[in-house]
């Protein structure tokens, strides 16, 4: 086990934790989104999804222990790469330009992870620790929506999300080592459009609450 | 194209044991031929400052045609300046305006100390190589050099990452001082040769541990290497070396 954990903290190491626990998170969203899609079908749709997700019991659970495995395996490699790499260049530049390589997603991968953190919290709070004997999940959606400051704050965030995909989804595969002149550009182009999905269909389900309220 | 002068105000990063600290000092670059190289600037301006009796600006450089990796500085943001696939040695004063402020820095790195001024301590590379970035060979009767047979392709793309001249400005130009692209061509072009595979495992391993150790920082794929290196090297060898990795620590 000792080889495991020198070779998994080296810098490649700490890539493929990052990569793989990404990885984890892409297929958390895509099936997130796909589910909430139901929303826009009504009430009745929705609470039928949520039933059914439910239905899998023991299931449901071991998916959230390994997401909260994952979370906590991103987060923290996460926050000893944001440390260790501050402190790899102690004099910073007077002048500092890109010469073209970073994106909006990749310069701000940090922050919107802590952020996207946050939200998650706030998230868990408001949707998954609640008492569902008080309110059905669509309830619960239609009260926290029907504040504006909520709203906005669930649209900003589902945008950082979308910035966060922006570069992990490409980079999750460069740093598995897959990345060949052929398919990259594809996978690349797949990263985008899996951002834009994400923001967008997520961004719009407190709108579509708000207005159809 | 004929030739023209034009005359720069430089910042140039100074810094000696008097002045531990280091600081940028204004000098002006004046009636200098385009046809100059910025090196040469370098020269020029250096002669004026021993005539005042400054201190000449001290910078690396060996070869001043862009194979030997010594020269290299931070030129208004951007590592050997603004030209892409070009060394500090082979941009040209051409590509400067009349009146420009050109502010010059050293590497910046934790593991890249300067020396003095434009001088930073680049060996930390050299000790990546040292763990692990050769062949053991055995000496016996010379082969004859074409009984090993290597596939077109892999020897294009061996000579391509060996093209890497070790000058660190890809650790420079990298927003988390990170060394994997220059790590990332010297494991791909032994480990696309038949000659690399036998001590492929180790290499990688060592040369990746070792990189850790000297302190320089973790690569999050931002790309600005590819961007800056003089000799073009792809995060396509950085990917290798990725797989490389994943090969040697958990096979
Ligand atoms: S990879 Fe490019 S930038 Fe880095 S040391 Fe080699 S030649 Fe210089
Ligand atoms: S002085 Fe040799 S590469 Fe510039």
């Amino acid at each position: 086990m000792n080889w495991f954990v020198q070779n998994i903290s080296t810098a490649v190491g700490k890539k493929l934790l990052m990569a793989i626990t990404g990885l984890g998170f892409l297929g958390f969203i895509a099936v997130h989104l796909a589910g909430n899609i139901t929303f826009y079908f009504g009430k009745d749709a929705f609470l039928h999804y949520v039933e059914t997700l439910h239905a899998l019991g023991p299931v449901i659970v071991i998916v959230e222990l390994v997401l909260l495995a994952l979370a906590v395996i991103h987060v923290s490699t996460g926050t000893v790469l944001f440390t260790r790499n501050w402190q790899a260049r102690k004099t910073r530049y007077a002048v500092d330009k890109s010469a073209g390589g970073r994106t909006i997603g990749s310069r701000t991968m940090p922050y919107t992870g802590f952020l996207i953190l946050l939200f998650v919290i706030l998230h868990l709070c408001q949707f998954h620790f609640i008492d569902r004997t008080q309110q059905t999940p669509y309830d619960a959606a239609v009260n926290t929506f029907s504040n504006i400051f909520y709203a906005l704050i669930y649209i900003g965030a589902v945008i950082l999300v979308g910035i966060h995909i922006r570069h992990g989804f490409w980079s999750l595969f460069q740093s598995l080592g897959l990345n060949h002149e052929k398919y990259m550009p594809a996978i690349r182009a797949v990263g985008i459009a899996f951002a834009i999905a994400a923001a967008v269909g997520f961004a719009f389900i407190p709108i579509y609450i708000r207005a159809v309220t | 194209m004929s030739s023209q002068t034009i005359n720069l105000t430089l910042k140039v990063w100074r810094q000696n044991k008097n002045n531990p600290r280091g600081a940028l000092e204004t000098y002006p670059a004046n009636n200098i031929s385009t046809d100059m190289s910025f090196l040469e600037m370098l020269d020029v301006v250096n002669e004026e400052l021993t005539a005042e009796g400054v201190e000449p600006i001290a910078f690396d450089h060996d070869c001043r045609e862009g194979i030997c990796g010594m020269c290299g500085a931070v030129v208004n943001g951007r590592a050997h300046g603004h030209m892409p696939e070009t060394t500090l040695c082979q941009l040209h004063m051409r590509h400067f305006n009349d009146g420009d402020t050109i502010v010059i820095e050293p590497w910046r790195a934790r593991a890249f100390p300067v020396v003095k001024d434009l001088v930073a301590d680049s060996s930390g590379l050299d000790k990546i190589i040292q763990a692990g970035g050769y062949i053991s060979i055995n000496a016996g009767g010379p082969q004859d050099g074409n009984a090993i047979p290597i596939a077109r392709d892999n020897a294009e793309k061996a000579f391509n990452a060996a093209t890497c001249i070790g000058c660190g400005a890809c650790v420079a130009a990298c927003p988390n001082a990170s060394a994997m692209l220059f790590t990332g061509a010297k494991i791909s072009h032994l480990a696309l040769l038949p000659q690399g595979k036998p001590e492929a495992k180790n290499r990688a391993l060592a040369m990746v541990r070792a990189m850790d150790e000297l302190g320089f920082g973790n690569c999050s794929n931002e790309a600005e290497c590819e961007a800056e290196c003089p000799k073009g090297i792809s995060i396509r060898e950085i990917a290798r070396m990725n797989r490389e990795f994943i090969k040697a620590a958990f096979s």
